[in-house]
């Protein structure tokens, strides 16, 4: 089987992502697309390992999942001081900025 | 393209079976991540995609990798997103409606003009090139190969990775601190507010929930003496998340009163 189309299916789940951060509301489904656009982008990582045949994709998408736990982290963080103050998680609420 | 359709069709290697099998089922999963309403519903499909894609990563010689994306991401990211799903509340089910008009359709055209740039630039880009293979780095072992790497090239930013850990573990405590901006209300204040307040509605407490002939829980609101319901009977959570029963379905009224006789 050509590696190859690991890659397709990599830029099949980056685009669904990209589309769920625009179109869902609730922050934490936001969140979740974004994972998954990392996700993907992981999975091309891996591939791109396999087809040149050194490890140097495999620490990235290493450093990749590091990157996102405190991304999850700092971000969730965030997301219940919002919905602590505004009784809210959903992104258009938060648009304070705008009055 | 066609050539590389071809060979993928023919191909009988247990890897092409279980990609054709797993990879349509994952991108059929994150479609539905987009499509369902609840946000739980999501998070486990979510979960279902990672899994999926672990076993993309293990089928590809990346066994390191694969077993972390089970732990950190299956096992932590979704299980830390699950628990603020409920802390801040299952019912924060998104309204699928939108606000910003046209915006689901430019979003839809932009998702196909992108994936399908993405797709017809990898078509392009790949074909006819056959994958080297893992088997030479992996020589000795894929968590001996991954270390070497790491503590040898990508020493530094491993370190800075460490300090970026750090720093996210501080940012989420200063973040998830709450600092009181109001002085604690006392026993005393409380007893004052509830004599000395508008109303002495709730100075009894709140009335507890419905008790009928064929239903006692918590979920149907109390009748008042002049017959009508009691809201502040029932819970507010389960109000929000609607599984408030009416209680019209208990009156009296409805209930079959005919005794049917046994033999």
């Amino acid at each position: 089987m050509n590696a190859a189309n690991y890659l397709y299916i990599s830029a099949l789940l980056f685009t669904i992502g990209a589309v769920g951060v625009v179109v869902r509301r609730n922050a934490i489904v936001v969140f979740m697309c974004i994972e998954l656009m990392l996700n993907a982008a992981n999975l091309s990582f891996v591939t791109f390992s396999r087809i040149n045949g050194n490890l140097d994709g495999q620490v990235m998408a290493f450093f990749t999942m590091v990157v996102a736990a405190c991304e999850v982290v700092v971000g969730l963080a965030i997301i219940v001081t919002i919905y602590r103050s505004r009784r809210s998680a959903s992104v258009d609420d938060a648009s304070l900025l705008k009055r | 393209m066609m050539q590389l359709a071809l060979e993928v069709g023919q191909t009988a290697q247990p890897e092409a079976i279980m990609f054709w099998i797993l990879g349509p089922m994952a991108v059929v999963a994150a479609l539905g991540m987009l499509l369902v309403k609840k946000a739980v519903h999501s998070a486990i499909l979510m979960a279902f995609v990672m899994v999926i894609l672990a076993i993309f990563y293990i089928a590809q010689d990346a066994v390191f990798l694969g077993i972390v994306q089970v732990v950190v991401y299956t096992g932590a990211v979704m299980m830390l997103f699950l628990f603020i799903l409920m802390l801040v509340g299952v019912d924060s089910s998104d309204s699928l409606t939108e606000t910003i008009a046209g915006l689901r359709p430019i979003a839809i055209t932009a998702a196909v003009g992108f994936g399908g740039l993405m797709v017809s630039l990898l078509g392009r880009a790949t074909l006819g090139r056959q994958a080297t293979g893992l088997s030479a780095a992996n020589a000795d072992g894929n968590v001996q190969g991954i270390a070497k790497e790491l503590f040898s090239t990508y020493v530094f930013p491993f370190e800075v990775v460490s300090a970026l850990l750090i720093t996210a573990a501080m940012g989420a405590m200063v973040l998830a601190h709450h600092q009181r901006t109001t002085v604690r209300p006392t026993q005393r204040q409380l007893s004052i507010n509830r004599f000395r307040g508008e109303t002495l509605a709730s100075a009894a407490g709140l009335p507890g929930p419905g008790v009928y002939a064929r239903h006692n829980a918590v979920d149907v609101p109390a009748l008042l003496p002049d017959g009508t319901p009691a809201p502040t009977s029932v819970n507010a959570s389960l109000e929000a998340r609607g599984d408030m029963l009416d209680y019209k379905s208990f009156d009296l009224s409805e209930v079959n009163t005919q005794i049917v006789e046994e033999k």
